[in-house]
């Protein structure tokens, strides 16, 4: 199915937002998730299934002022 | 001085110096900043992880979370949608709700969106975010940031990454006799002597980024902006004497041979 990542298209196999951290190898930890402008919380990444045509940001913190 | 805290929010606070994690050469040279710093709050950015070059070290790898109060920022936010996005993202990124809330007008200036900041803060703080919006130096818009529930206020003192220093002096004495929460200065600090000025107003802490980042020695400045925010608060509290037009002699005027 297709979704964008950080505003990229990407192809993907049905997944959780949990398997698709791993899959990108990211440490949930230090990290938000958006999926179409609603935050997706830490504790519901293994139950949060995606969507064809869903739209995630993830971010990190970066030095800033 | 030992019981001379900085309350934000119910934190405590010993140091009223306050800043960033940009702009610096390395993330060693970063962190040795901030640690001769002595700041306890360091704001941070929001950014897109880069999927496809995850190999970058993380800013967290640097920090003693334990010893710093991480304050994410909205830089970069032009509307109050994507600044309260932001704000959502960083509170789920660092589980705290301090956010520093800028949301800008133009890439130019920098300058805050006052009607935006407006909107942004209104939905922070119904969501139960710990709000320090930087704001321009306007006692009108800090008097309604605090009305809507603000934990501070943050005036610039001129443009972000200028250097001019505390632009209009005059601007900050009313706000700090406006406002009940603190005031702090964010934004123009060139040097140490504009961070003491700001600490002698009566401004309740400061905080910086370039300043200190940009300097030619950052490590050395970051040092100096410590002693003065601690020198311009300690002046502050101890009472400046009036300013005077003519001389008054510090020695005695009896006893002079004649």
């Amino acid at each position: 199915m297709e979704v964008q990542i950080n505003g990229e298209p990407r192809t993907l196999e049905p997944m959780t937002v949990g398997e698709l951290l791993r899959s990108l190898d990211l440490d949930p930890a230090r990290l938000a998730v958006e999926r179409n402008r609603d935050i997706v919380p830490k504790g519901e990444y293994e139950t949060t299934l995606l969507a064809p045509g869903d739209k995630l940001e993830i971010v990190r913190f970066v030095g800033g002022g | 001085m030992a019981a001379d805290k900085l309350v934000i929010g119910g934190r405590e606070f010993s140091s009223r110096l306050m800043v960033g994690t940009g702009k610096y050469a390395t993330f060693q040279q970063m962190a040795q900043a901030i640690e001769l710093s002595g700041a306890e709050v360091v704001t941070v950015a929001v950014r897109r992880v880069n999927i496809l070059d995850r190999s970058k070290e993380s800013l967290l790898d640097h920090l003693d979370l334990k010893k710093y109060t991480l304050l994410p920022n909205t830089a970069g936010c032009y509307t109050a949608d994507d600044a309260v996005r932001t704000c959502r993202l960083a509170r789920e990124a660092g589980l705290s709700d301090f956010v520093k809330l800028e949301v800008l007008a133009d890439e130019k200036t920098l300058f805050p969106d006052n009607e935006e900041l407006l909107k942004a803060a209104a939905i922070l703080v119904k969501e139960g975010f710990t709000v320090l919006p930087y704001t321009t130096d306007d006692p009108v818009t800090c008097r309604k940031l605090e009305a809507l529930g603000c934990a501070a206020v943050m005036p610039l003192g001129a443009p972000i990454g200028s250097g001019l220093g505390i632009r209009n002096p005059s601007n900050i004495r009313i706000i700090l006799e406006t406002v009940k929460v603190p005031v702090i200065v964010d934004a123009g600090v060139g040097t140490a002597s504009d961070a003491a000025i700001a600490m002698e107003l009566g401004c309740h802490g400061v905080l910086m980024n370039t300043g200190i980042a940009g300097a030619g020695n950052p490590l050395a400045m970051a040092e100096a902006m410590n002693l003065a925010v601690r020198a311009g608060r300690l002046a502050y509290l101890a009472g400046r004497i009036p300013r005077r037009l003519y001389a008054t002699a510090s020695s005695p005027i009896d006893g002079v041979i004649e």
